[in-house]
């Protein structure tokens, strides 16, 4: 333990690891939407962290510009449409809060009691020998290619299907009235 | 660092992510738990590639994967909600039953 303490780069991991533990508890206790969102990005955040002590600087601000700038305003867009109420919601929750702890707590035992047995003292290599985005782009466009292709087709059919579902259609009354104007 | 310190963190936020797919009552609430999920698979594939050190940096090319994927189901997932919300008025999951007998 004392080994370990003495490394710098963990401090900032443990940094790291307790801002993300507390933002996650807080996404899923806190009785008010918006700051559950919010705290998401938090998070979020300290997630792209570790992944630059992690030597992932791509998929790091990747992270922030995918996440933190898009799909959290889409969520905060979600919320107000669906007129969640803004402020505290005892309601938020459903009362038998002990079934999803005792599953969480068993999950989470099971997960850390395997990794702990399958990979007892293994180190990563951390800070100092980041991967270049020269590699990390090749890599995409040569041997990952065709799923680089389905994915981005995907994301088009995302598109396509959201703006579907959040359409609204008229009635034949409605669009009557609207080709009279 | 050890891997372990890793894999067990997002041990931790899955079983968060788990807690909230459970708990949570309003829609947008449970999906927020589900980008908990996918966030904790993210840190284990960041973790097995720095500690296996693939030649391609397959691990990250899989988490950019798994980064666009969600934002597809984030903006699939949210349009649903907002249709069943219009439909019923309500984002309570306890009242969407369309599809039972």
């Amino acid at each position: 333990m004392g080994d370990w303490l003495s490394q710098p780069v963990n401090w900032v991991y443990a940094l790291f690891a307790l801002m993300l533990i507390y933002s996650g508890i807080r996404v899923v206790t806190s009785q008010n939407v918006i700051r559950a969102a919010l705290f998401l990005v938090g998070a979020l955040g300290s997630t792209a962290g570790l992944f630059v002590l992690l030597s992932a600087e791509f998929v790091a601000l990747t992270l922030v510009l995918v996440y933190i700038g898009a799909v959290i305003v889409l969520f905060l867009f979600g919320i107000m449409i669906t007129r969640a109420p803004l402020g505290r919601d005892v309601a938020l929750d459903h009362p038998s809060r002990v079934v999803g702890a005792g599953v969480a707590i068993a999950l989470f035992g099971f997960l850390s009691w395997g990794s702990i047995e399958a990979f007892g003292a293994a180190e990563v290599t951390g800070v100092g020998d980041a991967t270049s985005t020269e590699v990390l782009g090749e890599a995409l466009l040569g041997r990952f290619v065709v799923p680089f292709e389905v994915v981005s087709f995907l994301l088009l059919a995302a598109l396509i299907g959201g703006i579907t579902l959040a359409r609204k259609d008229l009635s034949p009354a409605e669009e009557e009235a609207k080709e009279a104007l | 660092m050890l891997v372990n310190q890793f894999l067990v963190l997002a041990a931790f936020l899955f079983s968060l992510g788990v807690y909230g797919l459970i708990v949570r009552r309003n829609a947008v609430m449970v999906l927020l738990a589900v980008e908990l999920m996918l966030n904790a698979v993210n840190i284990n594939l960041i973790a097995f590639e720095s500690y296996l050190r693939s030649p391609q940096a397959i691990g990250q090319v899989f988490s950019i994967f798994v980064i666009t994927v969600a934002a597809a189901e984030v903006g699939i997932g949210l349009a649903i909600v907002l249709m069943i919300f219009r439909n019923r008025a309500s984002a309570n999951v306890d009242d969407f039953n369309l599809m039972r007998y």
